[in-house]
């Protein structure tokens, strides 16, 4: 088996494309996890008892990186654990600061610095499951010369639409997002890259940055893992980004969709990131739908919403097939990085792992340009030295390597137990 | 609620081993056809042969020597080795001569080695060579192709059209009856395409390896590389050989393309996964490194076929040529 270079096209399923957003309502009770950003946890500031309203900093961000967090519902904090802060349900009343109507405004603010607070103080993060605090990533040295931004709305992981619907639906703010964006790096350009089979997305995109110089869309091939940071400016740009330095270095500022959208209702609107679209769908929804979700919504919650037959779900996905978690406690909350909830009636096939028959699939396929063959066989031998020169370090954890191997070795697993060693 | 638990990813592709083995198997039978209605119940004795007690030496093994939890005849790989061993034995072998190729194929080339995935060297053309030093004078008699009698084992032998014009020079075929006689049995183009010729059980129809071809590449089994790297170097190589020569019929790269084992092996032996590189770079390395050996070997020395030969000698270089041929990681070199 070969498959085309660096990169794969796997079944998309995106069965919920042309589902409109849908509100998923309020549950009885949300899990707040603190620590839904890259780098530290914030600090929480409320305590057992006390009464939140939706929008109400409920952590804040630590020194360094990190990101402050809201209340994404009304009621009363329930209990606080190292990791997480419950809230009960009894309202569904908002912080008077935040403008809740659906009007788009367009006035800019002409202050860097304010708009880079108001990102920070809203706690948006990079929502394509990263977590990067965007203020922080946005904040480039003044020494380095940015020259694009671009937006990510590949959506590269199978079922999901989320960020697809965004653009359809929200196409105008997110564009005046990445303006908000734009003003902050001093720069005109951005391209919003798009999966070349999300036509709607495409022309409703196109047809908005018309009125806007600079911006513009950009389709590309619609292989995995084509929303991959580094991946995607080299389909943009050709230029490659190794691991050891930043997109900004080379001069572009990668963002999701999602993101950009959270910056301008933040900058605009002063709402902060408590809720996002999130795709519930897989073989076990009878109709796979793309929800509008409280951040900390336990996955029980949006399950009995979907409409999905528990007695035969076997398989809870949070946060894609490739490279999402598999869920066992129905608490589990949907965070600011979940694009997606995926219920299936199997599980994952239990497939015994054969002999390396050497067909180079996973190095032909693999986006970094590894040998998943050679760093899984080097671990298994124990032989450390060699395992550097492999540099498992580089792998991004796409997950195309596992999927594609006939032998059925699961080689994601050695590269992040070789990565462990190291 | 019961909920699974694995690791991402979370979905595997259909493809395993036994479904690209099933995939040669299925390239290869066009080829088998043809051989069948050229040499009849021969070919049919032969292939069956060599398929069954390659399965039966894989079977051993696995439950006997290496005491296997699993049956490693399951994955198909022993029936691909047993079939292509096959496709190199002329259909009036000896079958108990095919059972010993299969034994050296099955038991010493492969899994002496570690079996699948481990062999260096290709496990068919191993068991072939083997029975080509042991048996030189059954491993060159080559039935003439007789489509109407299909049970006739005693089918008049004939040269290989190599062999004709290898000899075709007065002074080597002074041995042969008649000269002219012998010119005139080379076959001609259309036959060769065709299959109606002397040769190996597989390699008689350039045509039908080429199908077996093009559905291996349809299933993306192999890359297009290692044949077409590996059939264009013998065909520059020769050109180039019979323009400075002059010997324009002894050296006709046309001819050395189509007869003997060279489509068969560049297809089917040379993309072997386990006895080639595997990078892109190494494949093509490792192809032109077959062409030049094959056409050495064809032109020097005292055989008429070199494809078995060449592609083993590659097999041994497969190691150091993964090794110059890692490919750069991404970003690497770039800051």
């Amino acid at each position: 088996m070969y498959y085309s270079i660096n990169g794969i096209k796997l079944p998309k399923n995106k069965l919920s494309k042309y589902e409109k957003t849908v509100d998923a309502g309020l549950p009885d009770i949300v899990h707040m996890e603190l620590k839904q950003n890259a780098g530290t946890a914030p600090v929480p500031i409320v305590k057992k008892g006390s009464g939140v309203k939706i929008g109400t900093l409920i952590a804040e961000a630590a020194a360094g990186v990190s990101a402050n967090l809201h209340s994404s519902v009304a009621g009363k904090v329930t209990d606080i654990t190292d990791t997480c802060i419950s809230i009960k349900v009894s309202a569904d009343e908002y912080d008077k600061s935040i403008n809740d109507t659906d009007e788009i405004l367009t006035d800019i603010p002409d202050d860097k610095e304010f708009i880079l607070s108001k990102i920070r103080e809203m706690g948006i993060v990079g929502m394509g499951g990263a977590g990067f605090p965007t203020d922080v990533k946005i904040a480039v040295p003044e020494d380095k010369k940015i020259e694009c931004l671009i937006l990510n709305g590949m959506e590269c992981e199978p079922y999901f639409t989320a960020d697809n619907r965004l653009m359809v639906e929200k196409a105008e703010e997110i564009v005046i997002g990445a303006r908000i964006i734009n003003k902050v790096l001093g720069i005109q350009n951005a391209v919003i890259a798009i999966d070349e089979n999300d036509i709607e997305a495409i022309e409703v995109m196109t047809a908005v940055t018309k009125r806007y110089v600079g911006v513009n869309v950009e389709a590309l091939a619609g292989k995995y893992p084509q929303g991959a940071e580094r991946q995607l400016i080299k389909a943009i740009s050709d230029d490659e980004i190794s691991r050891t330095s930043l997109p900004s270095d080379a001069g572009f500022v990668v963002q999701n969709v999602a993101t950009v959208y959270a910056v301008y209702e933040a900058v605009m609107k002063n709402k902060p990131l408590y809720q996002r679209i999130v795709t519930v769908s897989g073989d076990a929804v009878l109709k796979p739908q793309n929800f509008l979700v409280r951040i900390g919504t336990p996955v029980s919650y949006l399950i009995k919403k979907a409409g999905a037959n528990t007695k035969k779900l076997k398989t809870v996905i949070l946060g894609g097939q490739m490279t999402g978690r598999t869920v066992q406690n129905p608490d589990t909350p949907v965070t600011k990085l979940d694009g997606g909830l995926l219920l299936f009636d199997s599980a994952k096939p239990e497939e015994e792992e054969n002999a390396c028959i050497r067909c180079n699939s996973c190095a032909q396929s693999c986006p970094v340009n590894l040998q998943p063959f050679a760093i899984a066989n080097t671990y298994k031998i124990g032989d450390t030295p060699k395992i550097y020169k492999l540099r498992p370090e580089d792998c991004i954890s796409c997950g195309i390597c596992s999927y594609v191997c006939p032998a059925k070795i699961p080689l994601l697993d050695y590269i992040k137990k070789a990565r462990e060693e190291m | 609620m019961m909920l699974s638990k694995s690791t991402a990813p979370h979905i595997l592709s259909k493809a395993t081993t036994k479904s690209i083995m099933l995939d040669v198997i299925i390239a290869l039978i066009p080829s088998l056809l043809v051989s069948i209605l050229m040499f009849g119940i021969g070919a049919v004795l032969v292939v069956a042969t060599s398929v069954a007690s390659c399965v039966l030496f894989e079977y051993l093994c696995s439950k006997y020597w290496l005491k296997a939890k699993k049956n490693t005849t399951k994955d198909l790989s022993a029936v691909v080795t047993g079939l292509l061993l096959a496709f190199c034995l002329p259909s009036n072998l000896p079958v108990w001569m095919a059972v010993v190729g299969a034994f050296f194929a099955i038991v010493v080339a492969k899994v002496s080695f570690g079996g699948l995935g481990m062999n260096i060297f290709n496990p068919a053309l191993a068991g072939r060579t083997f029975l080509f030093l042991s048996f030189p004078v059954q491993m060159t008699s080559w039935p003439k192709p007789n489509i109407k009698d299909f049970f006739n084992v005693d089918t008049q032998t004939g040269a290989t059209a190599l062999e004709i014009i290898k000899y075709s020079d007065a002074s080597t075929s002074a041995t042969r009856l008649d000269n002219s006689d012998f010119l005139s049995s080379l076959p001609n183009y259309f036959d060769m395409i065709a299959g109606r010729m002397s040769g190996s059980i597989g390699e008689i129809s350039a045509a039908a390896i080429l199908i077996g071809f093009v559905y291996l590449l349809y299933k993306r089994v192999v890359t297009w590389h290692v044949p077409v790297f590996y059939v264009a170097a013998v065909f520059v190589a020769m050109y180039a050989v019979s323009y400075y020569s002059g010997e324009e019929f002894k050296y006709n790269s046309f001819m050395h393309i189509l007869s003997g084992g060279l489509l068969l092996g560049a297809v089917f032996m040379a993309t072997d996964y386990s006895t080639s590189p595997m990078s892109l770079k190494g494949k093509i390395i490792f192809a032109v490194g077959c062409g030049l050996l094959t056409v050495f070997i064809r032109l020097f020395s005292v055989y008429m076929e070199g494809v078995a030969f060449a592609i083993l000698t590659m097999n041994a270089f497969v190691p150091l040529i993964d090794k110059i041929s890692v490919p750069r990681i991404f970003g690497a070199g770039k800051g």
